[in-house]
């Protein structure tokens, strides 16, 4: 190891520098980057494509499932139903289930909301009594039509869309719904003008946020 | 050659392979301020450390957990109650994330009160922010592998914070939750995020972190007037650390470990004292009767998420967060140099109390969650007896459409009952029977309208019972014209007579 050979002088450095470059090794080391990145694109585009497996099958995402018989529904009630989610694995155990109310409001004028709160999809709770849904999360409270009646929501419960089918009511469903997602979900909370007469007679809350000067008296 | 003994000659063949002693020597021995050996600077190491106690106790745990839908919840319990110190490690587990994020925060605090992201360390903040923020995605998505109700729907509010991304945020929920709708496919995405994604990238980055500590060296304590400067800051700093310093090893290093071992112990009692976090519920979705609460940790961002006004939701939601990365990350760059010491930063120590302030009383609130109704409070909190008492027929029916109706969800009678609306054991001194009518009826002030859900006969029970609520040496509140009306005029010595209230003239 002691025996060093001079240090080669600046020029020579230069020179030998640029040699390097140019050779057929700097050549064959660029050749195998290269193949390298080919190779990794070439691994990467099924990887990519295995990760958004969940996307890029989303248009089966919707199945119609039968709810039960259309005579299980006592007119005027809303009840807590659930079905078999119809994109469901064996092991997803009880989160195969999924809940929902059905309203059955007139004689064949059925509605299905879905569980989840409009605001941050929490599950909001029937109240028969006082005809309201009440979101336990952040206080969301629906009617009994799925508009909006106060707290956080900006808009009413999400619906499924349904039809009836030999004595059989069956609802288009299989995803959560969410704003960005409805995926051809209603909500009664676009339809302003078709909202219920108790909300048409409200100051719509988006003007009054908080409370009323009439509530704190 | 003199024999060395067998575990010397050990030591050195295998030294003379890997080489390690020079540089470990030099991480070891390398000279820091005197100043820097505080108790200040023990929360560093403190996380490190309670980043190793969480590897290891979830390595442990990995060992039984069953990372499937249906399985997790009882494989949770197992280790609860079957397994002997399962138990323990969950608690140990969990505890460990509590003190980490705690940790973590402080540590984060400390530095920028001392102003240690100042220049050359601009870039061990970078990294640090993005360690805090993996630190919370491991909290969360622990948060989720404790597959319980609380799991289910905290999934549920993420996936709907997804969804609320312009165009594309339909398939990001289902990219988030490995299918249309929480499942197994959810978990087991989940379970890969906890376990290997979030703590390999953490783990390199506290790699980094910490070999940025060592190459640029521990900051100093802060002095006022001693300006951070880039052209000569390194130069001062090394002559502070090589003329009036010491190795880092003993000289500060000892405190680190007496801290690191006093958070462990903690740690450790906690767990075996308040014991493992749930599971709570069964992840049934249709067990809707359930109260969803984030962790502690997150308890905040549930209270910001129940404050915002319906219109303001979805561009806070989204846009928050983003700005709030980017002014840490931005922080050195553009504070890079300047006065370190807190002396000299009014606003920086203004802004960190602030921000303490806010995140303590909104994690208060989100403790209580007054804005939720009690789902039970209904059928659980019956009238107290002096508010029932010497009432007529009619009254008392009254106090039953009020229960009935759940009223009691939202407001409280003798300190019982949800706070969402205002208490209403006073309330007829501050409306009259007219304004209670309209109230109950039409809502409004973000109360339900109860017009369709009370017949008349009802709603008159409610306003004659609500009428008698106020205390006894207080008045019912009453429309003064309807006074008129009935009796021809202003009553005797009523306030409108004595003219109270305007201004007196002499």
């Amino acid at each position: 190891m002691d025996e060093k050979l001079p240090p080669p002088s600046q020029q020579e450095q230069q020179q030998q520098l640029h040699a390097e470059r140019v050779s057929r090794r700097t050549f064959l080391m660029n050749v195998g980057i290269a193949l390298n990145a080919l190779v990794a694109l070439a691994i990467a585009t099924p990887v990519v494509g295995y990760l958004l497996g969940p996307v890029l099958r989303r248009k089966e995402y919707l199945a119609w499932v039968s709810v039960g018989n259309v005579n299980d529904f006592p007119v005027g009630e809303t009840k807590l139903i659930s079905f078999q989610n119809p994109f469901s694995e064996p092991w997803d155990g009880a989160t195969a289930k999924i809940p929902a109310y059905v309203r059955h409001s007139a004689s064949d004028e059925f509605t299905v909301f879905a569980i989840n709160c409009a605001h941050l999809n929490c599950p909001v709770r029937w109240f028969s009594e006082s005809q309201l849904f009440m979101c336990p999360c952040h206080g969301g409270v629906y009617y009994a039509d799925g508009s909006r009646a106060s707290g956080p929501p900006e808009r009413g419960l999400f619906t499924y869309p349904l039809k009836v089918e030999s004595g059989k009511l069956l609802i288009n469903a299989g995803q959560m719904p969410t704003l960005q997602n409805r995926a051809k979900i209603e909500c009664p909370g676009a339809r302003k003008t078709e909202s219920s007469q108790i909300v048409a007679r409200i100051e719509p809350c988006q003007q009054s946020p908080g409370t009323s000067v009439s509530t704190i008296g | 050659m003199p024999a060395e003994p067998w575990y010397k000659r050990l030591y050195n063949w295998v030294e003379r392979r890997v080489q390690l002693e020079g540089p470990i020597k030099d991480a070891v021995l390398h000279p820091v301020p005197r100043s820097t050996a505080s108790w200040w600077y023990v929360f560093g190491s403190a996380s490190l450390v309670l980043l190793i106690l969480q590897v290891v106790t979830g390595i442990l745990l990995a060992l039984v957990y069953a990372p499937s839908a249906a399985h997790a919840w009882g494989s949770l319990q197992m280790l609860n109650d079957v397994l002997p110190l399962g138990w323990f490690l969950r608690a140990m587990h969990g505890w460990g994330s509590n003190f980490m994020v705690a940790v973590v925060l402080i540590h984060m605090a400390q530095v920028f009160l001392f102003g240690a992201y100042k220049f050359p360390r601009e870039l061990t903040w970078i990294v640090g922010v993005f360690m805090l923020l993996m630190t919370l995605g491991m909290a969360f998505t622990g948060q989720v592998l404790r597959f319980d109700q609380d799991a289910y729907w905290g999934l549920g509010i993420g996936a709907s914070i997804m969804g609320r991304v312009p165009w594309i945020g339909g398939q990001l929920v289902h990219l988030l939750l490995g299918g249309p709708i929480i499942s197994g496919a959810t978990l087991t995405r989940f379970f890969a995020l906890h376990v290997f994604v979030i703590p390999g990238i953490l783990l390199a980055f506290t790699g980094l972190h910490v070999w940025m500590v060592l190459k640029l060296g521990i900051n100093e304590w802060p002095m006022p007037g001693r300006i951070v400067r880039r052209e000569t800051y390194v130069q001062e700093y090394n002559e502070l650390a090589h003329k009036d310093g010491i190795p880092f090893v003993p000289g500060a290093v000892w405190k680190d470990l007496v801290f690191s071992a006093a958070i462990l112990f903690a740690v450790a009692v906690c767990a075996a004292v308040f014991g493992p976090y749930g599971p709570k519920g069964f992840p049934d979705p249709t067990i809707t009767n359930t109260v969803p609460k984030p962790d502690f940790f997150f308890l905040w961002i549930y209270t910001v998420l129940s404050f915002l006004p319906p219109d303001m939701e979805t561009p806070f939601i989204l846009i928050a967060p983003v700005v709030a990365v980017i002014v840490l990350i931005a922080l050195p760059l553009v504070a890079g140099v300047g006065e370190k010491s807190w002396w000299r930063r009014p606003v920086a120590v203004f802004v960190l109390m602030f921000v303490a302030v806010c995140w303590g009383e909104w994690t208060h609130l989100g403790t209580y969650t007054p804005w939720s109704p009690v789902m039970n409070a209904w059928s659980g909190a019956p009238v107290p007896p002096d508010l029932l008492h010497g009432r007529t027929p009619l009254e008392r029916q009254g106090a039953n459409v009020l229960q009935e109706k759940q009223c009691r969800n939202c407001h409280a009678l003798g300190g019982k009952g949800g706070e969402r609306g205002p208490a209403l054991d006073e309330v007829a001194t501050r409306l009259t029977e007219d304004q209670l009518y309209r109230q109950i009826l039409l809502g409004g002030g973000n109360m339900p309208a109860y017009g369709s859900a009370l017949s008349p006969a009802e709603s008159t029970a409610l306003v004659r019972y609500l009428e008698t609520l106020h205390p006894g040496y207080q008045p019912a509140a009453e429309d003064a014209s309807r006074y008129v009306v009935n009796s021809g005029g202003v009553p005797k010595n009523s306030t409108v007579q004595r003219g109270a209230g305007q201004t007196p003239t002499r």
